[in-house]
C-alpha cells in the first residue's frame, strides 16, 4: 500500500518531496501517536468484557462522568454566548484598547493550565478576592461544580472567539445592507441573517470548547478540590488510579474519555461538512 | 455605512458588557498571579526565584521546550506539505490522526506513554534491562510534550496552504527550481505568519503542559519537576507565594507570547493599510 | 414616485488627513416612473449618490424628497426603497422562497400579511421573474442571472416606491446581461416604478435608460435622453466617455486645417491650433481625395464585428491610429485589406475647445 502510494506520487506529481515528507510524517505519526495508542489497546485486550464493564461502571466513576459532562456543558454554553459577544464587539466596533482586548483573548491558550488552575482556586476560595465577595451571598464556587465549569470555561474561551471572528470579518457589508433595505429591524436581521451565517463556526467552536473541557485537567483539579462523588472529574479519576498503580482501571476509563472525544470530533467535522456543502451548492 | 447593531445605545451596551466580562474573566486572574507573587515583597520574590528547585525546574522546562519545538516544527511543515501538495490514499486518515492529541485529555496522553515505556509496559522490560530510563525522567517528559503539541504547527499551516494552492510552486518547478529552493523562496514567504503563530502556540503549550507531564514525570523535586509541576507542588504545600512566584514566570512568558502576536498583527495591519492607501 | 435630489454633497475621510470629495453639491430631478441610468467611470461618485438615495450612506448636506416626502433623515429601513446589489447579496442559507419572503416576514406583526397571503405574493413574484420552479432551491444552486432575478423579486416584494440597482448586471456574462436588460426594461414598463441604476457600461446606460446621468469626479456632466446625449454631448468628457473617439489636431489658416501632408477644409473656423474629434462611423472612406479633404491613410488592421467592419487606419500625420467603422458592402467595394491606401473624408467633426461645443459637417456623405 505504501509502495503503491509512492508509485502514484512519483507518476503524477510535479512537485518534489513526496517521498521525504511521506516518510517523515509516517514515521512521526507511527512513533509518537500510533505506537503509544496501541499500548492502550494492548492493555485493554487483557481485560474481559465483564471486567471492563465492572471497571467503567463504578458509582464513583459514574458521578465523575456526570460532573464532567455538566461542567463542560455549562462551560461550552457560556463560551458560545461570551465568544459570540466578543467576536462581534471585536469585529464590528472600534474602541480604545481594542487591540489589547483582542490579544487577551488568547491568554487561556498561552497561560499554562496549572497556573490558571491555582489562580482561579485562589481567587474563588472563601478568602480569595472574588470568593470573599460571593460568600455573604451564599454562593460558593470553589470545590463545587460551578468552579469546575468556571475553570473549564476559562481554558476554552479562545475556541469560539477565534472560530467566529474570521467568519464575521469575511461577512460582506452587503448582507447587512440587504437585510436593512428590506426593512428588517436589528434583532430580526441578526437572528435571521447574521446568526445563520455564523452558525457553522459557532457550533464548531462550541463543540471544540466542549471537547477540550471534557479533557481539561490542570485548570480544574485545584478549584474542584476532588471530593469523591461530588467534584471529581474523569481525568482526575484516571490520575488517581495511576497513582494507585491500577493501570487496568486507568486504561478502561481512558478508553471511555478517548472514544467520547473522538466521536465528538468526528461528529463536528461531519456536521460542518454538510453545512458547507449546502452553502456552496450541494443539495441540502 | 449602515450596519446592523450600530445604534449608539446597542453599541455602548455590548462594548460595556464585553469589557466588564473580559476584565473579570481574563484580566483579573492575570493581575492576581502577580499580586500573589509579590504579596510578601520583592525580596521574598527574588528569594523564591533563586530557590534551587525552582532554578532546576526552569532549566528542565527550557530543555523540554528546546527539544520539542524544533521537532514539531519540522514535522508540522513536512506533514502540511504532504497533505496539501499531494493526493494519496489515506490522506484524510492522516489528517484525522494528527487531531487526536488535540481532542484527547492530557492525562490520557500521559497514560499511553506510561503504558508503553513504564516498568510494566511493552518496552519497559527491555528498557530496564538496558538501563535506559524514559519514564520519570526528562526523555519521557519530552515525548509526552511532543505528543500533546504536535498538531499545532500543522493545524495552522494546512488550511492556509490548502487555500493558497500549488500554482506558484508548480511555476517554480517549470523554472527548474529544486525542492529546497522552492520551499525556501516560494512557499516559506507565503506561510511565514502562520508558521510563526504555530510555533508560538507550540512553545506556549510545551512550556506549560501539565496533565500529560504530571503523569510521566513522577514529580521528583529538583529532577523531574517542570515549572508547572513546581507550581502545583508548592501550592499543595501551602506555599502560596512560592507557587505564584513560579506561576508569575510562566504568566510572563504567556504575556510575552501574546504581545509578540499582537505586535505582529499590528504591523501586518499597518502594512495592509499602506498597501490599500497607495 | 418622483425623486428630488437637492444640493447633496459627500466627503470621505477625516478633516486634515486626505479628505476626498466624493460628491460635489448635486441637484437632480427624477420624474415619476422614469428609468434613470447613472453612468460614469469608477470613482465618479455614481455609487455614492445611489447609496445616499437609498439611505445606506449619509450625505454631508442637502435634501432628498420622494414626491413630497422628505426622506433625508429617514432610516433606510423606513424609506420604502428596493435595492439590488451588484453581487446579488442573496442570503445563502435561505431558500429562494425564504429570500423573497424575507422583507414580508420582517414586517412588524401588525402590518405583516397572513402567511397564506405571503405565500401567494411570493409565488406571484417568483412567477414574474420566471423562477416558480426554483422556490425551494438555495442560491448557490442557481446561475448568476437567476440569482439576480431572485434579488430583484426580493427587492420588489415590499412594493417599494423606488427601485435602486447598483451595477445590476456587472457580474454577468455578455449574453445573459443583454437578456436581463431587455427583461428589466419590460418589467419597468409593466409595473411602472421609478428606478435608478448605476453602471459603468455606456451601452447599457444608453439602451436601458429613459434619461442618462453622466458623472465624473463627483459632478454631473450631463443629464439627457440617450439620443440627445449621443448627438449633443455637453462637453468633451461626455463625448469621449460615450464611445470611441478619433483625434485630429492641426493649424487652421483661412478655414483650412493642415497637419503634415493632411489638409481639410473647415469652414467658419478661426485661425490657430485646434483639436477636432470624430467618431468611427463619422469617417467616410474612398479611393480618391477631393478639394475639401486630403487625408491619406493606410489600413493597418481589419476586424469584422457583426454588421460592420472596424478598420484601423495609420498615417504619418496621425499621432495615434484612427478607428473607422464601415459596412460590409463598402468594405468589399474598397477592397480594404491590410496595407491598402485610402482617403478619409470626415462626415462630421466635433469641436470642444470653443466656448460652446460645435459640430461641423465639412463633407456631404455621398
Amino acid at each position: 500500500m505504501i509502495a503503491n502510494a509512492f508509485a502514484i506520487g512519483r507518476q503524477r506529481r510535479v512537485l518534489p518531496g513526496f517521498g521525504l515528507s511521506l516518510g517523515i510524517s509516517l514515521t512521526f505519526v507511527s512513533l509518537i501517536l500510533l505506537l503509544p495508542l496501541t499500548s492502550l489497546v494492548g492493555q485493554l485486550s487483557q481485560l474481559s468484557w465483564s471486567q471492563y464493564w465492572f471497571l467503567i461502571n463504578d458509582p464513583r466513576l459514574l458521578a465523575s462522568y456526570a460532573v464532567t459532562l455538566l461542567g463542560a456543558g455549562v462551560a461550552a454554553l457560556f463560551n458560545a454566548a461570551f465568544g459570540l459577544l466578543m467576536a462581534w464587539v471585536l469585529v464590528r466596533y472600534d474602541f480604545p484598547g481594542k487591540r489589547l482586548v483582542d490579544a487577551l483573548m488568547d491568554l487561556p491558550f498561552a497561560l499554562p493550565t496549572a497556573v490558571a488552575g491555582v489562580t482561579l482556586a485562589t481567587l474563588y476560595s472563601n478568602n480569595g478576592w472574588v470568593g470573599r465577595l460571593l460568600e455573604p451571598l451564599g454562593i460558593s464556587v470553589a470545590y463545587t461544580w460551578v468552579g469546575i465549569a468556571l475553570a473549564m470555561a476559562f481554558t476554552s474561551i479562545p475556541f469560539v472567539v477565534r472560530t467566529v471572528q474570521p467568519v464575521l470579518e469575511d461577512l460582506p457589508a452587503e448582507v447587512d445592507e440587504a437585510a436593512v433595505t428590506l426593512g428588517a429591524r436589528d434583532g430580526h436581521a441578526f437572528r435571521r441573517v447574521i446568526l445563520p451565517h455564523l452558525w457553522p463556526a459557532l457550533v464548531t467552536g462550541t463543540g471544540l470548547a466542549f471537547v477540550r473541557s471534557l479533557g481539561e485537567f490542570g485548570a480544574v483539579i485545584f478549584i474542584a478540590g476532588g471530593k469523591p462523588y461530588e467534584t471529581e472529574i474523569t481525568s482526575l479519576m484516571i490520575f488517581v488510579k495511576l497513582q494507585e498503580y491500577d493501570y487496568a482501571g486507568a486504561s478502561a476509563v481512558a478508553s471511555i474519555v478517548l472514544a467520547t472525544s473522538l466521536i465528538l470530533l468526528l461528529a463536528i467535522n461531519l456536521w460542518q461538512g454538510r453545512f458547507i456543502k449546502r452553502l456552496h451548492g450541494g443539495r441540502p | 455605512m449602515i450596519r446592523i447593531g450600530d445604534a449608539p445605545a446597542v453599541r455602548r451596551v455590548l462594548i460595556g458588557t464585553a469589557l466588564v466580562l473580559t476584565a473579570l474573566f481574563l484580566l483579573l486572574p492575570l493581575v492576581a498571579i502577580f499580586a500573589q507573587a509579590l504579596m510578601s515583597g520583592l525580596d521574598v520574590y527574588w528569594q523564591n526565584l533563586s530557590d534551587q528547585y525552582t532554578l532546576a525546574a526552569i532549566g528542565l522546562t527550557l530543555l523540554v521546550t528546546l527539544a520539542t519545538v524544533p521537532i514539531n516544527l519540522v514535522f508540522g511543515v513536512f506533514l502540511a506539505w504532504l497533505v496539501t501538495r499531494f493526493d494519496f490514499p489515506g490522506r484524510r486518515l492522516l489528517q484525522t490522526l494528527i487531531d487526536i492529541p488535540f481532542a484527547v485529555s492530557p492525562v490520557v496522553a500521559g497514560l499511553v506513554y506510561l503504558l508503553l515505556y513504564g516498568r510494566n509496559g511493552w518496552l519497559g522490560g527491555w528498557l530496564d534491562a538496558h538501563d535506559i530510563q524514559i519514564m520519570f525522567a526528562w526523555p519521557g517528559i519530552v515525548l509526552a510534550t511532543i505528543f500533546v503539541t504536535c498538531p499545532f504547527v500543522a493545524r495552522e499551516l494546512i488550511p492556509l496552504m490548502q487555500a493558497q494552492g500549488a500554482r506558484e510552486e508548480e511555476a517554480a518547478v517549470t523554472l527548474g527550481a529544486s525542492g529546497w529552493t522552492i520551499f525556501r523562496r516560494v512557499t516559506l514567504p507565503k506561510i511565514r505568519h502562520a508558521l510563526f503563530y504555530g510555533v508560538i502556540l507550540t512553545n506556549a503549550r510545551a512550556v506549560g503542559e501539565f496533565g500529560a507531564v504530571s503523569v510521566v514525570a513522577g514529580a521528583i523535586r529538583g529532577e523531574t519537576n517542570t515549572l508547572p509541576l513546581q507550581v502545583e507542588q508548592l501550592y499543595q504545600d501551602y506555599n502560596t507565594v512560592g507557587a505564584f512566584t513560579s506561576a508569575s514566570l510562566l504568566a510572563l512568558l504567556a504575556l510575552l507570547a501574546l504581545l509578540t502576536l499582537a505586535a505582529k498583527a499590528a504591523l501586518e495591519w499597518r502594512a495592509a493599510r499602506r498597501e490599500n492607501a497607495s | 414616485m418622483s425623486i428630488r435630489i437637492a444640493n447633496i454633497a459627500k466627503t470621505y475621510g477625516r478633516p486634515g488627513r486626505g479628505r476626498t470629495r466624493a460628491l460635489e453639491p448635486i441637484d437632480l430631478d427624477i420624474h415619476d416612473g422614469e428609468l434613470i441610468g447613472l453612468l460614469g467611470p469608477s470613482g465618479s461618485g455614481k455609487t455614492t449618490l445611489l447609496r445616499i438615495v437609498a439611505g445606506l450612506e449619509q450625505a454631508d448636506s442637502g435634501t432628498i424628497h420622494f414626491a413630497e416626502r422628505d426622506v433625508t433623515n429617514v432610516h433606510v429601513r423606513d424609506r420604502r426603497i428596493g435595492f439590488v446589489f451588484q453581487h446579488y447579496a442573496l442570503f445563502r442559507h435561505m431558500s429562494v422562497y425564504d429570500n423573497v419572503a424575507f422583507g414580508l416576514n420582517a414586517l412588524p406583526r401588525r402590518e405583516r400579511p397572513s402567511s397564506a397571503e405571503i405565500r401567494s405574493r411570493v409565488m406571484q413574484l417568483l412567477e414574474m421573474v420566471r423562477l416558480q420552479a426554483f422556490a425551494e432551491r438555495f442560491p448557490a444552486q442557481l446561475s448568476g442571472g437567476q440569482q439576480q432575478r431572485v434579488a430583484l423579486a426580493r427587492a420588489l416584494a415590499l412594493k417599494p416606491d423606488v427601485l435602486l440597482l447598483d451595477e445590476p448586471f456587472g457580474a454577468l456574462d455578455a449574453k445573459v446581461r443583454q437578456e436581463l436588460r431587455r427583461w428589466l426594461r419590460h418589467l419597468h414598463e409593466e409595473l411602472h416604478f421609478t428606478s435608478l441604476f448605476v453602471t459603468h457600461d455606456q451601452e447599457e446606460a444608453l439602451e436601458l435608460s429613459d434619461r442618462v446621468v453622466v458623472m465624473s469626479d463627483g459632478r454631473i456632466e450631463q443629464v439627457d435622453t440617450p439620443d440627445a446625449l449621443y448627438r449633443q454631448p455637453a462637453n468633451r468628457f461626455v463625448f469621449e466617455f460615450l464611445g470611441d473617439v478619433n483625434r485630429l489636431e492641426g493649424d487652421v489658416r483661412d478655414e483650412t486645417l493642415t497637419c503634415g501632408e493632411a489638409r481639410l477644409a473647415v469652414p467658419g473656423m478661426p485661425d490657430g491650433r485646434h483639436e477636432l474629434l470624430l467618431r468611427p462611423h463619422e469617417i467616410h472612406l474612398s479611393e480618391r481625395d477631393d478639394a475639401r479633404a486630403h487625408l491619406p491613410v493606410s489600413v493597418s488592421a481589419v476586424v469584422p464585428v457583426g454588421a460592420e467592419v472596424r478598420l484601423e487606419l495609420e498615417a504619418d500625420w496621425l499621432g495615434e491610429p484612427w478607428l473607422a467603422s464601415v459596412g460590409h458592402e463598402t468594405f468589399e467595394r474598397l477592397d480594404a485589406k491590410r496595407g491598402k491606401r485610402l482617403f478619409a473624408h470626415p462626415v462630421r467633426l466635433h469641436r470642444f475647445d470653443a466656448e460652446r461645443p460645435q459640430t461641423l459637417s465639412p463633407v456631404c456623405a455621398s
